[in-house]
């Protein structure tokens, strides 16, 4: 910058200055020192930042999910008209659709308005319809069918509150919001005001949003990820299963076995550039492969399992080698010395060995193949509603199921902050699930790794 | 699920050969083990694998050969008449197999009985019915021709169904016996049976060449297709993407250039926040930080790499577009129309980027010889000045090449651009304006789909091929740079 001053310091100059006072060269030199480690220091913290900014709002995001706004209300099954000929016959009862149930309680929770003496200009019975989840009268019907003598009496129900209301009590949905929200308007909000001190209305813990399964757009007050977890379950087995065997038996032949040859290379560097293959891509070929060649099933765990198998395999692959080649030739030459056969060496003595960090290196292969979405979206495992759990492990393996990542994306794609708000919260799910995993991975080559 | 048992009679044949070998080796040595050759459980295991790999060898290969068999005899028995009006062949085949499928599920229900269901002049309509009432997808009504060719499909599976089943019990009885009879005191089970292990290890490792092959084929194949279907020449230079929806492929333009330009500026404005945090966050932790710091701040920034796409790509759509929308949307600038963009995918990118740059660069600043350092520093150069004038020119072909392989995973990134670049394809110099990229338009245009006949499916292919090459390329060169980086320091 002030090149204008390097002539006027001559030589003459110069060693009249102390060294103990700087000149302005070192001054500058020192202070591009200086700055030069602020940069490294803002790099290292920028990239902490964003991990903080992401961290904080995925949970800050994602608490809501786990908590659910519940109404109580005593709701009378009214004989006439669930059961119009007094006979109670099961057949007859299911005949009664859930249109059948909604004013029954709609007339309930505007009874519980008038006790309580809320003031509202609400007086119809259908003004409830905005505080109430859809999917209330389909929980009142099950009831019923499963216990038909209930019919007549009245029954306590903890049934859902819509998604509006929840959004409200969470501070997710505003008053301001609400003027232009054709569902809800702020007469209702009134309503929510004064029933949640009297404890009608409660947010309680929300088991059902980790055990349920997907609802329908307009009901995301009663969606879980559940089942998806399930599909993910499924997916993560047939992985296991598949790729830890091939994985470790092609790393042994190539780390142990594998003569130094053209084919050996070529096995090598397709290895190394599998790796690098974009995700999308094992999608593509699970897409051409397994479902359009070999007509498996669409949107089945074991079509996703497969293709991530492919996608996990370079990874397990590539750790396995480097356990395998961390166990020193000495193990190997002792066993062959006292008669061992190469084969009995290598499985008897060098795969134990090598055994925790092949363990290691599953476990992180099997992490980051739980958290991958986009070769799911290819063979179908998005766009419907993964609302059956399955009932077995050949359902499980071949009836359609979403997967974590794939249901989370299937939410973010709903448009519905109700929604935004689920999807937050099966990321903290997952992440909880990757966290554990890489956790167990750390302990265990801490525990267990050796160093020779 | 007559597989299912048939694996499992396979492997119950498999056991009880297993226990038969040994027996017979042991008996053969009058109960001594000390007389055989190999040790009893080789002779044992020997038998095992002679029946249970040609066993499983025969149902895998009859289980892919079998469609496509009776596929090309099926469709032979459709008249031309049948496809005046689709022109399909595959469509039609499809609706035969979803047809015979139908019928199955609908016995199983008990819908309908086995002998109306193989009656080749049943009443079409009635059937049609039948299936829509057992909750099966039918397209349209079930002609007779295609009723005919279902109930020729179904006959043709269930028969060979039961050859494939006696087949592959023949071959594992006789595998299985052939392989115990061998056992005597001077078989060298050991041998043979290591020969067969390392016979397994071959073939898994060529599961990894077989991936290969398969993604090539499946793309090649496909994008042929779609090159029958649609000019090469349109696609490689139009500069219009709009695929019509009407699936006939008439008023189409694919044209992969504005997806291209969409890709590359995303990952672009991804490098640009990577690269500067990255590298400087690598310069620092190798060269300045204690073992304390390093020790901590390292893996901090790896949990970043470990965290999965698709929150990045929640992240871009639901914080960083509105954060953005706030500041340069219509209350602020009036740049940004809405929260999807370009500058929203790719900060989400670059976020995700940072510590595969800062990792990769710190092992190659740290692969710099320590006297390139020391001689500097002799010369009384400071150590930013060390760093700037002699590490880094030193490393510099390495860091480009962690530079392209992180380029190469921007390309190839598919959900943050999913949800975060918005669906138009633009070429446009706007960086807060929506954009789309390849691999965002091979998820719109294969979500859902499994019939792969109109052009504006089987472009995901071209686009798919395209993706392939180019990360493959960039990978190739990137690590022949960090190689040869490498061997010149080793």
């Amino acid at each position: 910058m002030t090149d204008a001053s390097m002539p006027s310091a001559t030589p003459e100059t110069r060693h009249k200055v102390s060294l103990v006072t700087p000149d302005a060269r070192t001054q500058k030199r020192k202070a591009a020192e200086k700055r030069f480690r602020m940069y490294g220091i803002a790099g290292i913290a920028t990239g902490l930042i964003f991990l903080v900014v992401l961290l904080v709002t995925i949970v800050s995001s994602g608490m809501g999910a786990f908590q659910q706004t519940f109404i109580n209300v005593p709701v009378y099954l009214d004989a006439a008209k669930l059961d119009k000929n007094g006979n109670r016959d099961i057949d007859e009862i299911k005949k009664v659709s859930t249109f059948g149930y909604t004013p029954l309680i709609q007339d309930a929770l505007l009874q519980q308005v008038r006790d309580a003496g809320i003031e509202t200009p609400l007086e119809k019975r259908g003004d409830m319809k905005a505080l109430i989840s859809a999917s209330a009268a389909a929980q009142v019907r099950d009831t019923v069918i499963e216990n038909p003598d209930l019919i007549g009496q009245t029954v306590d129900f903890r049934i859902l509150a819509s998604s509006r209301v929840d959004g409200y009590l969470k501070g997710r949905v505003l008053r301001e919001d609400v003027a232009r929200d054709k569902n809800i308007d702020a007469t209702h909000l009134d309503i929510v005001d004064a029933l949640v001190p009297l404890g009608v209305m409660q947010k309680t813990f929300n088991l059902a949003f980790i055990t349920g399964s997907d609802a329908s757009e307009s009901r995301a007050e009663s969606a879980g990820i559940g089942v998806a977890m399930i599909g993910s379950l499924f997916m993560m087995l047939v992985v296991l299963v598949l790729s830890l065997p091939i994985g470790v038996a092609a790393s042994i032949y190539l780390e142990e076995f594998a003569p130094k040859n053209r084919i050996t290379d070529i096995i090598e560097v397709n290895i190394a550039n599998l790796a690098a293959v974009p995700s999308i891509v094992f999608g593509i070929l699970g897409l051409a492969v397994f479902i359009q060649f070999m007509h498996l099933p669409q949107s089945a765990p074991l079509v996703g399992g497969l293709v991530l198998t492919l996608m996990t395999l370079p990874t397990i692959i590539i750790s396995t080698r480097a356990s395998l080649k961390a166990v020193p030739p000495s193990i190997r030459d002792a066993a062959l010395g006292v008669g061992a056969s190469k084969m009995q060496a290598v499985f008897h003595h060098v795969l134990p060995l090598a055994a925790p960090g092949i363990l290691t290196g599953t476990i992180i292969g099997l992490a980051q193949a739980l958290g991958e979405t986009a070769p799911l979206l290819l063979i179908g495992m998005v766009g419907f509603i993964a609302s059956n759990a399955p009932d077995g492990i050949a359902s499980g393996l071949l009836d359609p199921n979403s997967a974590m990542p794939a249901q989370i994306y299937e939410w973010a794609k709903r448009a519905d902050p109700a929604y935004y708000e689920r999807a937050w919260g099966g990321i903290i799910i997952l992440l909880g699930f990757l966290i554990s995993m890489n956790t167990i991975a750390v302990i265990l080559r801490r525990r267990f790794e050796r160093r020779w | 699920m007559p597989v299912l048992w048939l694996s499992l009679i396979v492997i119950a044949i498999s056991v009880a050969v297993f226990a038969f070998g040994r027996q017979r080796a042991l008996s053969a040595s009058g109960g001594d083990s000390r007389g055989l050759h190999s040790l009893p459980v080789y002779y044992g295991a020997n038998a095992l694998m002679k029946a249970i790999f040609p066993a499983f060898g025969l149902l895998i290969l009859w289980s892919l050969a079998q469609p496509l068999i009776i596929q090309n005899s099926i469709s032979g028995m459709i008249p031309e008449s049948a496809l005046a009006e689709d022109a399909n062949i595959g469509l039609v085949m499809s609706e035969v197999r979803r047809t015979a499928d139908g019928l199955d599920y609908a016995i199983d229900g008990g819908f309908i009985d086995e002998a109306t269901a193989e009656n080749p002049n049943a009443d079409v309509v009635g059937i049609t019915q039948t299936l829509r009432d057992a909750g099966q997808i039918v397209t349209s009504e079930i002609t007779q021709p295609i009723l005919r060719a279902a109930q020729a499909y179904r006959e043709m599976s269930t028969t060979m169904s039961l050859l494939m089943t006696f087949a592959v019990l023949i071959v594992a009885l006789a595998g299985g016996g052939w392989g115990a009879m061998q056992s005597s005191r001077d078989f060298r089970a050991r041998n043979v049976v290591e020969q067969g292990v390392l016979a397994i290890l071959i073939a898994a490792a060529s599961v990894a060449i077989l991936t290969t092959i398969g993604i090539i084929l499946s793309l090649v194949f496909n994008t042929v297709e779609f090159f029958r279907l649609y000019p090469a020449a349109d696609f490689f230079t139009l500069l219009e993407w709009a695929p019509s929806f009407s699936g006939r492929g008439g008023a189409s333009s694919l044209g992969i250039l504005p997806l291209l330009w969409g890709t590359i500026y995303i990952s672009i404005v991804a490098l640009l926040v990577a690269v500067p945090i990255g590298l400087f966050a690598a310069i620092y932790l190798s060269e300045y930080a204690t073992a304390r710091v390093r020790g901590i701040a390292k893996p901090l920034l790896e949990i970043l790499a470990g965290i999965p796409t698709i929150v990045y790509g929640l992240f871009a759509l639901l914080t960083i577009g509105p954060l953005l929308m706030s500041v340069f949307g219509e209350d602020g600038t009036g740049w940004m129309g809405g929260g999807r963009s370009v500058m929203t995918a790719g900060i989400a990118m670059g976020i995700m980027l940072i510590p595969f740059v800062s990792s990769l660069s710190d092992d190659i600043i740290n692969a710099v010889p320590q006297s390139l350092r020391d001689g500097s520093y002799g010369l009384g150069a400071t150590r930013s000045e060390t760093i700037k004038q002699v590490v880094l020119p030193a490393a510099l072909p390495g860091i480009v090449g962690a530079i392209l392989l992180a380029a190469s995973r921007a390309i190839g990134e598919t959900m943050i651009v999913v949800l975060g670049a918005g669906a138009a394809a633009r070429l446009s110099l706007n960086p807060f304006e929506a954009m789309t990229t390849v691999t965002a338009k091979i998820v719109s245009q294969l979500t859902g789909d499994s019939d792969f006949a109109s052009p504006e499916a089987l472009v995901a292919f071209a686009l798919g091929i395209s993706l392939f090459v180019l990360t493959l390329g960039l990978n190739v060169f990137a690590l022949y740079i960090v190689r040869k980086y490498r061997e010149q320091y080793e």
